[in-house]
């Protein structure tokens, strides 16, 4: 992979809609209570905004608006916001107790603690899924065969 | 919603094509193109079975795969698959799908296969009761998997989180440098 990317023709209409796309991907993480979707399916829709922006314009600039560290940093603390509203509701409880002011269904800020259990798995499954597509595709920079002969070698 | 048997039957057919053509053919990006072709079929067979929320996660997931493995496969200098399958591995997967199939056969047929779309267990009917008035959350599928089965969640989760750590530490080419130990390395 070449680190300038693609032409200038992708980069302008990657540009154009990665917003969209963030937008969509958020969309579905907070109406997954109310409308089908949810945390997982609207993480991987962001994450694919994020691996747009990577194959668009090279890893440089993709690393330069999300850090891998960043990401990772994101990546837990998403999985830990999960397990602390689990815990949450050992304080009214049991485990997963949905503890949190619930409000009138059907309106956004509803069903107590799924919103914000959907907000930290989205949080957690775009940045993951992130890392991973830049662990498999973009960390190796030179060919499988060529790796395999320095290993041999 | 009339009678979407036709359109299943169809779509079942396809996938079971689709799968044998990623099996036998030669080169590896056909293979993860005809894979994908299934994965979409699921995911409009889903559609059609009335379960909106399970067809958006398998499509993002299944274009997420095909960018993955498609990004994975033309890194590779020579696409097609030049060994010759095993045949002790393809009698013996044969002879495990054989006793799947006959085991399960076992299980069902003294009590006969239940109708189709009916539940296998009872407790389902609680959450299509209760999903409402229970949890506030409009969409059953969200009070289901993040209140009554929040376990489940979390055990998908931790899994998610630990094999993404797996593949981030065993996969990444370029070794980090401690801040320290720059001028050594």
């Amino acid at each position: 992979m070449k680190p300038t990317g693609m032409t200038v023709i992708v980069k302008t209409i990657t540009d154009f809609v990665v917003g969209f796309i963030v937008l969509f991907g958020a969309y579905i993480v907070l109406y997954g209570h109310i409308t089908p979707g949810g945390g997982f399916s609207g993480g991987v829709v962001i994450a694919c905004a994020f691996i747009l922006v990577m194959l668009g314009h090279g890893r440089d600039v993709a690393f330069e608006r999300l850090g891998e560290r960043t990401a990772s940093i994101l990546d837990s603390t998403g999985a830990l916001a999960f397990l602390v509203i689990a815990w949450l509701g050992v304080w009214g409880g049991y485990f997963f107790m949905n503890v949190l002011v619930k409000g009138t269904p059907f309106r956004l800020l509803s069903s107590g603690s799924i919103l914000a259990n959907n907000l930290a798995i989205g949080l957690k499954v775009s940045t993951s899924l992130f890392l991973v597509f830049s662990a498999l595709a973009v960390f190796r920079k030179r060919s499988f065969r060529a790796l395999l002969e320095d290993d041999l070698t | 919603m009339g009678d979407i048997t036709p359109q299943l039957y169809t779509l079942l057919a396809f996938m079971v094509i689709g799968s044998i053509v990623a099996i036998e053919t030669r080169n590896l990006l056909s293979a993860v193109i005809s894979v994908s072709a299934v994965g979409f079929a699921a995911s409009v067979a889903f559609l059609f079975l009335g379960a909106p929320d399970i067809a958006i996660t398998q499509l993002v997931v299944e274009v997420l795969v095909l960018i993955i493995l498609i990004r994975g496969t033309i890194l590779l200098d020579n696409t097609a698959i030049e060994t010759h399958r095993d045949t002790l591995a393809v009698v013996s997967s044969l002879i495990f799908f054989g006793l799947l199939l006959g085991f399960g056969a076992m299980i069902f047929g003294s009590q006969g296969f239940p109708e189709f779309g009916a539940p296998l267990m009872r407790v389902s009917k609680v959450y299509v009761q209760t999903g409402l008035p229970a949890t506030y959350a409009a969409n059953i599928v969200a009070s289901v998997i993040l209140d009554f089965r929040g376990y489940d969640t979390l055990g998908e989760a931790t899994v998610l989180f630990v094999s993404i750590l797996a593949a981030l530490t065993l996969l990444r080419r370029e070794g980090k440098v401690r801040t320290g130990e720059a001028a050594t390395a």
